[in-house]
């Protein structure tokens, strides 16, 4: 029992820091309310599914901003998805580099959009860490968890 | 005729992410979803694509359309067009979400015919008013059921929702532990919680 609460705290400490160092918002609590016993991992699997869109739109930036001249009509669009896909996880510092970037785009700010997208993998990277490490610890049934936690 | 006890939905939206999320929605709603990737897919499944229609096959009628506006290929309003076209589909109810709030677009589909134009990430209250929108909708004689399913699914959704409350609550768990899980006790008498979670108390 003395174990379990320990993991308890951890996981909510995790969690809360999540939302005070502003990595996501209340979208996220939104996906946190759509989870119940049935569907334990269900943040997780849509978060899951935000990575596998963030690395294919990653690449696909990276590879056209190599071009030249830049092709800012196709930028913005992947960023639309990526912005997209972001807001609907509640990546909160991700979304803000994603509006940033698009308004260099708009603006046909090369080195703007350049920086910008640095910046964008940065955050994306550590939201990621941090996501994995919650994960980890707010999995249901790990091997901490005793059956008296979860109800059958 | 019995008319079906669930709301069918079909959902298009290109977003994989965005696809899994309003499933979530529109099962804990109590309704049944086909979700589809495509304007085209969508098209095809409601059979106007001049191919066989699984609507016809399972006889699954749509009971709304939520369909995302950016698209690959097809838009949004595309769709709408196509559908609000049709002899057979134009009666089906269209709802268009989209992640930006630009006026003129928001104009132009109502005016092609969308009943509603949701601002994404899209919220179970919406869903759950669209749901309720819809069920009224669905004629007079259907008051019956429409009371019939909101109680089923509230029914369905304070269970899953106690299930959750109980594990949130341990998951914020703090310093505060002792005090927390004398409310909790008091709670779980007060709501009749299956007797499994009253093991993880204290």
């Amino acid at each position: 029992m003395e174990r379990n609460n320990n993991l308890h705290r951890q996981v909510a400490s995790l969690r809360q820091s999540l939302f005070d160092q502003g990595y996501v918002d209340e979208q996220f609590i939104e996906l946190e309310e759509l989870q119940d016993d049935a569907t334990p991992n269900f943040v997780e699997e849509v978060v899951t599914l935000f990575y596998n869109d963030s690395a294919r739109l990653i690449h696909n930036i990276d590879q056209s901003l190599e071009e030249h001249p830049l092709d800012f009509a196709k930028l913005d669009n992947f960023m639309h998805q990526f912005k997209g896909s972001s807001s609907s996880i509640g990546a909160k510092k991700v979304k803000i580099e994603c509006t940033k970037f698009m308004e260099y785009c708009r603006a046909g700010n090369v080195e703007g959009c350049k920086g910008t997208f640095q910046q964008l993998k940065r955050e994306y990277a550590v939201l990621r860490k941090k996501l994995e490490v919650y994960f980890q610890y707010a999995r249901p049934a790990g091997p901490t968890d005793t059956a008296s936690y979860r109800p059958k | 005729m019995e008319m079906a006890q669930e709301l069918h939905v079909l959902a298009v939206d290109d977003s994989h992410v965005d696809r899994k999320v309003i499933e979530r929605l529109l099962k804990i709603s109590c309704c049944k979803v086909t979700a589809v990737e495509s304007g085209t897919r969508a098209l095809q499944y409601l059979g106007l694509d001049g191919g066989k229609s699984s609507m016809g096959i399972d006889g699954l009628k749509v009971n709304l359309i939520l369909t995302d506006y950016s698209m690959p290929g097809m838009t949004g309003y595309e769709l709408l067009k196509k559908i609000k076209e049709s002899s057979v589909l134009s009666k089906i109810p269209v709802v268009i979400m989209s992640s930006e709030k630009i006026l003129p677009r928001i104009d132009r589909c109502l005016e092609e015919g969308a009943e509603e134009f949701l601002l994404k990430p899209v919220k179970l209250s919406d869903v759950k008013r669209l749901r309720d929108f819809i069920l009224r909708g669905e004629g007079d004689d259907n008051k019956e059921t429409e009371k019939n399913i909101k109680q089923v699914c509230s029914r369905k959704r304070k269970f899953q929702d106690d299930s959750m409350t109980q594990s949130m609550l341990s998951a914020v768990v703090t310093a505060h532990d002792i005090e927390l899980s004398s409310q909790e006790s008091s709670a779980s008498s007060e709501s009749q919680q299956p007797l499994s979670k009253q093991s993880k108390i204290g």
